[in-house]
């Protein structure tokens, strides 16, 4: 109970943050914005014809898992930002276990990532992109997997960056190759061998496949967009997310007090 | 408890990773407890690696420490519940009010059931909260974002957040640094009404030597080693020399006078006189030459922090 209540105070934190700080949730439309507005329908009116499947719903739907990765693997690494100069110390010095304090930091970005797509979906449907509601709904348990995973992730590479400068100049680095390689905006089915690798070795990668196999569900599109089942995405999403919180967890305290 | 020793460290060594010499070399103090302890020294002289280590943040390379009894490597969580913390840069979250960052604190501590809003937190706490924060004269400002505080009332928070799980020991890394002279003024008698208040160790690291003044026992620590230790009184004797300053238009008559009773002196004019055996007044009773200066030097701690650190420092 003890670590419960500090997990579900960690984690609300980071939601009246965000409810007060407005100027956040806007540049977290932006993207989303960009990319789907932009670049999606801008593929899919010159691109959109050679494919058997609606390219803007394609690259929606890869955007919302991206987003949720992204917000929630960059809220994490703004605990190594606070570290020195914030709130972090406080609660570092705080009774509880460390994995209380990541594992409600992640919960905290997770639904803070929630909130945010909420604005990419209204956008979705202000632009009018050929949406399946019921499928939609199906996919909105799986927004928190993919969230929680992009969060696992972000503690993954806390712990191996545990200095403040290192972390925010490499994070990029470790993440925007991701949109491509996981095929946000891009088809992946077919890469030469080393981009097939890396595409396959990409975290994200998962997070996407595991929406798009779920909203294409049953879909005649679902062997054109889909890579795995979505029960192997599921796997490695929960698998690897535990593996890289409890892996993540031991080095960063490591790390912090074996200076 | 074994003892009535509130924090007892023992060899105390902390060496960081690619560094060359120990940052904290062989250290050994204890602090009593409810007793006012202040551990001074130069920038860099480990003052925050000792705070980091006893306040659970950092490892130890060697030796060991115990607050209230418990092993800080060992039971990192039941040290951290009998320590609160005021840190050197303030540790609050700019985006919460003043009560949201104290109603934080307490459910990380297990105190109180976490509430999203202040209206349906338990009775006690709010009760708590209020009588702390009069203390502090902070009751007027609890629902306001923390952004609009001054840097003399965000300490002061701190101090109310610090104490709200009623910790033994207090430690205080430079709490003072930024504020103005009055604001620090009001802090310190915050502090000391606390202290007596809640019966709790303070543990301080500070570069205004005043403040260390009315500490109980001080520790001057120098390139990782303890160089000094005893109370302000302790300190100051064992190294200051107190002297009487004395002047006089006819400096020549008073040299005369000063070597006629044998008093050790220096100077030229005004010539300072040692006090070693007689007593000030025995001094300035004996002396018949006209004075146009009299002045009892005393030592501040201040003076003999100067004069053990240039000290230590000129050996070779």
């Amino acid at each position: 109970m003890h670590n419960l209540n500090a997990i579900f105070t960690i984690a609300f934190r980071d939601i009246i943050k965000l409810l007060r700080d407005r100027s956040r949730i806007l540049a977290s439309l932006i993207f989303p914005i960009i990319f789907i507005g932009v670049l999606g329908t801008s593929l899919q009116q010159n691109l959109g014809n050679n494919l058997t499947y609606n390219f803007l719903t394609f690259v929606f739907i890869g955007v919302l898992a991206q987003t949720l990765f992204q917000s929630t693997a960059s809220g994490i690494i703004s605990l190594v930002e606070d570290r020195q100069t914030d709130f972090a110390q406080e609660m570092f010095i705080a009774p509880i276990s460390r994995y209380s304090i990541l594992i409600g930091k992640i919960l905290g970005e997770t639904l803070v990532a929630l909130v945010q797509i909420i604005g990419v979906i209204l956008f979705a449907f202000v632009i009018n992109i050929p949406l399946d509601l019921v499928s939609l709904l199906r996919m909105a348990p799986f927004f928190l997997v993919a969230a929680f995973f992009g969060g696992a992730f972000g503690v993954m590479v806390m712990a191996g960056l545990s200095e403040q400068r290192a972390a925010n100049q490499i994070f990029p680095f470790l993440l925007f190759p991701q949109f491509f390689l996981a095929g946000v905006f891009n088809p992946i089915q077919h890469l030469p061998l080393p981009i097939f690798i890396a595409s396959r070795i990409s975290p994200m990668t998962y997070a996407v496949d595991l929406l798009r196999s779920i909203y294409y569900f049953g879909k005649p599109e679902y062997a054109d967009v889909v890579l795995f089942n979505p029960l192997i995405d599921l796997t490695v999403v929960i698998g690897f997310g535990l593996l890289f919180v409890c892996i993540g967890t031991f080095l960063f305290v490591r790390n912090e007090r074996n200076r | 408890m074994p003892n009535s020793h509130i924090i007892e460290v023992t060899n105390l060594v902390k060496r960081y990773k690619k560094a060359e010499v120990n940052s904290v070399d062989n250290v050994s103090f204890y602090v009593e407890d409810q007793a006012f302890f202040s551990l001074l020294g130069p920038n860099g002289a480990g003052k925050t690696t000792t705070i980091s280590i006893l306040t659970t943040l950092l490892a130890i390379t060697a030796g060991r420490a115990t607050i209230a009894g418990f092993d800080v490597e060992k039971h990192p969580d039941k040290v951290r519940q009998q320590i609160g913390v005021i840190f050197q840069n303030p540790s609050l979250d700019l985006n919460l009010t003043a009560e949201e960052n104290i109603r934080f604190h307490v459910s990380l501590y297990n105190q109180f059931r976490y509430m999203p809003v202040f209206g349906l937190m338990s009775a006690e706490y709010k009760k708590k909260i209020l009588t702390l924060a009069e203390v502090v004269g902070l009751e007027h400002d609890l629902d306001k974002p923390v952004k609009t505080l001054s840097g003399g009332m965000k300490r002061k928070l701190e101090i109310i957040r610090s104490l709200m799980h009623q910790p033994k020991v207090l430690f205080l890394d430079e709490p003072t640094t930024g504020l103005d002279p009055i604001s620090r003024k009001n802090l310190w008698r915050y502090l000391q009404d606390i202290r007596k208040k809640e019966k709790i160790t303070i543990f301080l690291t500070t570069h205004y030597l005043e403040e260390a003044e009315h500490s109980d026992y001080v520790c001057i620590i120098d390139g990782g080693k303890i160089v000094a230790k005893g109370t302000p009184t302790e300190i100051k004797e064992s190294l200051i020399k107190r002297y009487i300053l004395v002047d006089s238009k006819d400096q020549i008559a008073l040299k005369k006078e000063l070597k006629a009773l044998r008093l050790s002196f220096s100077g030229t004019g005004p010539f300072a006189i040692s006090i070693k055996s007689a007593t000030g007044q025995e001094i300035v009773q004996k002396l018949t030459t006209s004075l146009t200066l009299l002045d009892i030097h005393n030592p501040t701690l201040e003076d003999a922090y100067v004069e053990i650190i240039t000290k230590n420092n000129a050996q070779p």
